[in-house]
């Protein structure tokens, strides 16, 4: 029969049924220092063991400082932060799991040093206590978030208990337009389908224009399943994702190298395949995206205006967009492109890989962000890109134009460290939540893409990129 | 894990949709390498007028009466009534510790996000769904009836209102079995340890490059 690339991949992993509820074996575990120390700690007070401490990569990401760390872990200020970063070291040196801590080149952030590393593989199962975790489905991988009793679960016996979920296949024919991204397709599906669109099932990103993107635009496609309601993002294995894991450190080498390639080139849904639902998008109508309220489907084309609240749908939306409006300091109507911001946020594990800075900079280069503009924060995945982009020259365009080069982490993605929007200030930011309080209590966040954040910094309100490029 | 079996609870109506775990618990308590004592801080921007860090004393924080939780027909409710995608964003175990120890046991939504919906079993809570018709009645009986209560049963699978009128809810039935007695998942895996040894043998002579 024919099956999709989920079905594949989740009936290659079961250990065990029952009722229909599935045990299922997970390859990789990546782990950070939020969501672990109660796991750790139950295992400890179980007296319990890891099963196989080689599938685990720890690393410390959204507690680091991304200003100067040459003090260490004793450097980081605040103190219960830096008792969880010092948490994870001891559970890490403790169990002998494999750590790049926080002065390691290789940190960064969980979801994106994973891929790299090649510690991400296709056909595998990857779980993380963080809900990105669906990022890694852009290898042809089944990867998704689970708590820390999962965490747990995981640690004890390499397995999760599992209900197969359904299947959504997302299909974008044709081919996008100049200046318009991998994470204008997220949030335009996000916009169609809805934030809770998704639940229940597992996402098959496919047609032409997902074909299209590379690796790092797969990335950030996925990682935004989550915000899609779906557990699961996936993109089907081809030459693009194999070109991508050679030579990776983790990667098979040699004959394994072969027999793995063989392998993958299997990993997508077979012609026929039926899926629960089907979602169609063409990518010519796709435009450069901005959120405008505090859930990421609350977006609009650059083009756009806020909407009014005779385009709601219901009386809840009505009431949750009238709430938006209040907290976001809108009202109905204004032109997306007469917002002005206060602040640019260039980073997070959707878009900091290095062709998102590659794609900023293009826009910054030669530029100088706008006088309303306090700050604009560049920060890099992983000490890697950081490295890399440096290699480029990219820190010193920004720089010239303006902004500011940081040290590797989650920062003013969630705000668990000292970057963070004070109450009221607007920002157009990279990461993947407009929640309110998201990038700090009052803040107030637009998404948008590496390029469109590069432009609004420029110009100082939201401006569409492609009368830049 | 604690059992769940029933209650009857008074209920809080959180009249909203997309309620993220951001919202639930705020980042800044998530620092805490502790399982316990969320609660204070569940709803945390909503609930208080200033701005809540750990280690504050909670108790001496301004309240801010327009959010519903606050007002005092609903203190010590243990259903909390929402709507849609309820536990959407993070997946932070924060959030159902957070509401379990705020008091909630049981949560009955239109929709829950996934992962926040698998967490609350681990923690012996019992989200619900019902048609967004019923929850829309639902809020028009507890706005209308102060001390509202529902009684809620895991082993028949009803909610059953004042008047009573029942309400029946579907639930996976490994859960609820596991709910009941208060199963430990892990506790429940272990014992299948021969057959993932089994399985983990036959993986790596498939693909040996995931033991690596
Ligand atoms: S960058 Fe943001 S979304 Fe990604 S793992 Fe860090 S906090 Fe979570």
């Amino acid at each position: 029969m024919a099956k999709t690339l989920y079905d594949k991949l989740f009936d290659s992993h079961v250990v065990h049924e029952e009722n229909g509820t599935a045990l299922i074996y997970i390859d990789r575990h990546l782990v950070h220092e939020v969501t672990s120390p109660q796991a750790f700690e139950g295992l400890k007070l179980a007296n319990r063991k890891v099963w196989r401490v080689n599938s685990i990569l720890a690393v410390p990401d959204h507690n680091v400082p991304t200003t100067d760390r040459s003090a260490g872990v004793a450097g980081i200020s605040d103190p219960i932060s830096r008792l969880q970063v010092q948490t994870l070291d001891e559970n890490c040196a403790e169990y002998g799991v494999t750590e790049f801590k926080m002065n390691d080149l290789r940190q960064g952030i969980v979801h994106v040093i994973g891929p790299e590393q090649g510690a991400t593989l296709p056909g595998m199962t990857v779980v993380c206590g963080d809900s990105h975790t669906s990022t890694h489905g852009a290898f042809g991988a089944l990867a998704h978030g689970i708590g820390t009793s999962e965490v747990e679960h995981v640690l004890a016996t390499q397995c999760l208990v599992q209900k197969k979920s359904k299947t959504l296949q997302v299909l974008v024919a044709g081919k996008l337009g100049h200046g318009v991204t991998a994470k204008d397709v997220a949030l335009a599906i996000i916009g169609k389908i809805g934030t809770a669109g998704g639940n229940g099932y597992a996402i098959e990103f496919a047609g032409s224009a997902i074909r299209g993107l590379s690796m790092e635009g797969r990335m950030t496609l996925c990682n935004m399943a989550i915000e899609a309601g779906a557990r699961a993002g996936m993109v089907a294995v081809d030459d693009t994702t194999i070109n991508y894991v050679e030579g990776r450190p983790f990667a098979p080498k040699a004959e394994q190298w072969d027999a793995a390639v063989t392998y993958w080139k299997t990993l997508h849904s077979d012609e026929g395949a039926k899926f629960d639902s089907v979602v169609t998008l063409k990518a010519e109508d796709i435009q450069p995206q901005v959120t405008w309220g505090t859930s990421p489907e609350m977006v609009v084309g650059v083009d756009g205006k806020v909407p009014s609240l005779d385009s709601a749908k219901n009386e809840v939306q009505r009431g949750d967009w009238e709430r938006a409006y209040a907290y976001m300091g809108l009202t109905a109507n204004t032109p997306i492109n007469e917002i002005n911001i206060d602040k640019v946020f260039i980073g997070s594990c959707t878009n900091s890989r290095i062709e998102d800075l590659r794609a900023a900079a293009a826009i910054a280069k030669g530029k100088h962000i706008a006088s309303n503009v306090k700050l604009a924060l560049v920060v890099p995945g992983s000490g890697l890109v950081k490295a890399q982009a440096e290699k480029e020259g990219l820190d010193k365009i920004f720089i010239d134009a303006g902004f500011e080069w940081r040290e590797p982490g989650c920062s003013m993605c969630l705000a668990m460290n000292a970057d963070r929007l004070e109450p009221g200030e607007r920002c157009a930011s990279t990461s993947n939540r407009n929640f309110e309080g998201r990038q700090g209590q009052g803040g107030r966040t637009h998404l948008v893409s590496p390029e469109m954040a590069a432009a609004a910094a420029v110009a100082g309100h939201f401006v569409d990129v492609r009368q830049f490029v | 894990m604690k059992p769940f079996v029933k209650l009857n609870g008074l209920v809080a109506p959180l009249d909203r949709a997309n309620v993220d775990t951001d919202a639930i618990i705020p980042k800044q308590f998530l620092k805490s390498i502790k399982r316990a004592g969320f609660g204070p801080n569940a709803f945390d921007e909503w609930r208080y007028l200033d701005h809540g860090e750990p280690g504050m004393d909670n108790s001496n924080r301004p309240l801010n009466p327009d959010f519903v939780l606050n007002q005092a027909r609903y203190q010590r409710a243990g259903v909390l009534l929402t709507r849609e995608n309820f536990g959407c964003g993070s997946s932070r175990e924060h959030a159902p510790w957070a509401l379990e120890d705020y008091g909630f046991k049981v949560i009955i939504a239109s929709s829950f996000a996934d992962i926040f919906f698998n967490n609350c079993f681990k923690n012996g809570m019992l989200p619900i769904v019902l048609s967004a018709q019923d929850v829309d009645d639902i809020f028009g009986e507890v706005a209308a009836i102060e001390g509202y209560k529902l009684n809620v049963d895991l082993a028949t699978q009803t909610v059953t209102t004042p008047s009573g009128k029942s309400y029946i809810f579907e639930v996976d039935a490994v859960r609820k079995h596991n709910l009941l007695n208060g199963l430990d998942d892990i506790g429940l895996t272990m014992q299948q340890q021969d057959k993932i040894k089994v399985f983990e043998a036959k993986h790596k002579l498939a693909q040996p490059w995931l033991f690596n």
